[in-house]
């Protein structure tokens, strides 16, 4: 049932009626589909392309394909877990009040399974096709999101996102040890980049949807310490965030291609951050928080784009490095 | 309800069976492509595909 008041859309799922009598599914494809959180899978596929591409080892196309496609179920299975603990906050919130469970769609004992399904096997043909280093990774990553983020932090510390920022960052990490079979700095570079971009990207959402989260009980950091003390973490995790990025050029990790990327990026992201901490109140808080949201997704893909290319270039042009 | 409707049991609406015969293709399809994946992978491993890195 979905109930629409002063332009807010509250889904109540009737569980009583859905126990009481025999229930015949009638969710098709798109409903599971929406189940894998395809927006958040995409970021995941893209950002575990670049860990197996630069990693420095050549991989045959189809064991990259299956890698990457593994790492895909994988973060998709995540998902399904995800919404299959969180249908009851999840249909508070008008964000996620027209997922799958909440509308009735599909219900939770079937997400459950949908998401099991798809993370045994997920793991297991990552392991046995590739290599069991990648295979571990993937199903601790999976074990992180579900268990230690969903289950755990999220519901009980403000500190929820940015611990459970460790399971979106590992993916680029499981993709590099599904390349060499073994860790390196690289990979954790990329985790950290992500780890530290997690806060400001999340709590800028939970700014402008502040009264959804409390709503749903969900102690994200507006909610428990005030929007004030959210915009001074954004900026503070911004700046290290910034700080991190920029690194591995100095270090020589990445190349000057990457370096004077991070370094644009990260003033873009700077700019916006200090905006979201000066402008507090009224229409302009609000655009300043969405538009910090916005580019801190085109940042992370930018970022990781300029390490495609430069990947791609000196395969080209190897004399240029 | 007479004994000749109960006897049939439950029966499925059409948009019932259209999303079950859409969820079976979208499974037999998944199964295809792990079964084309482990034939793929063989082939490229050849004999190595018995080695399982740690």
């Amino acid at each position: 049932m979905i109930l629409k008041e002063q332009g807010l859309v509250v889904s109540v799922v009737d569980h009583n009626a859905m126990e009481l009598a025999p229930r015949i599914s009638e969710a098709d494809v798109a409903d599971y589909v929406a189940l894998l959180k395809p927006r958040v899978m995409a970021l995941v596929v893209f950002t575990a392309l670049v860990g197996l591409l630069i990693a420095p080892v050549h991989v045959h196309p189809v064991l990259a394909f299956t890698s990457i496609l593994c790492i895909a179920v994988g973060a998709g299975a995540s998902g399904a877990l995800n919404m299959w603990y969180e249908s009851d906050i999840d249909a508070l919130m008008s964000r996620t009040a027209n997922r799958p469970i909440p509308r009735g769609r599909v219900t939770p004992p079937e997400a459950l399974t949908f998401g099991i399904t798809l993370a045994f096997f997920s793991v297991m043909t990552l392991g046995i096709l590739v290599n069991w280093v990648a295979g571990a990774l993937l199903a601790f990553t999976i074990f992180f999101y579900v268990v230690i983020y969903t289950m755990a932090l999220k519901r009980w510390t403000a500190q929820n996102i940015v611990i459970g920022g460790a399971a979106g960052a590992l993916p680029p990490v499981v993709a590099w040890a599904a390349a060499t079979g073994s860790l390196s700095v690289e990979p954790l570079l990329l985790f950290l980049i992500i780890f530290f971009w997690t806060p400001p990207h999340f709590w800028a959402l939970a700014l402008f949807r502040c009264e959804d989260y409390a709503r749903a009980g969900v102690p994200m950091l507006p909610v428990t310490a005030g929007p004030d003390a959210t915009r001074l973490q954004i900026l503070l995790y911004t700046i290290v965030l910034v700080a991190v990025a920029f690194a591995p050029w100095p270090l020589g990790y990445f190349g000057a291609v990457y370096g004077v990327a991070s370094l644009a990026l990260g003033g873009g992201m700077l700019m916006l951050a200090a905006n979201v901490y000066c402008r507090r109140e009224g229409r302009e808080a609000s655009r300043a928080t969405r538009r910090l949201f916005a580019f801190s997704i085109v940042y992370l893909f930018a970022l990781f784009a300029t390490l495609l290319i430069e990947v791609v270039v000196r395969a080209a042009v190897p004399s240029i490095w | 309800m007479d004994d000749k409707q109960e006897q049939k049991g439950i029966v499925l609406t059409e948009a019932q069976k259209k999303s079950r015969r859409e969820r079976s293709i979208a499974i037999a399809l998944a199964l295809a492509v792990l079964v084309v994946l482990f034939f793929a992978v063989t082939i490229v491993k050849g004999p190595a595909v018995l080695m399982r890195p740690m």
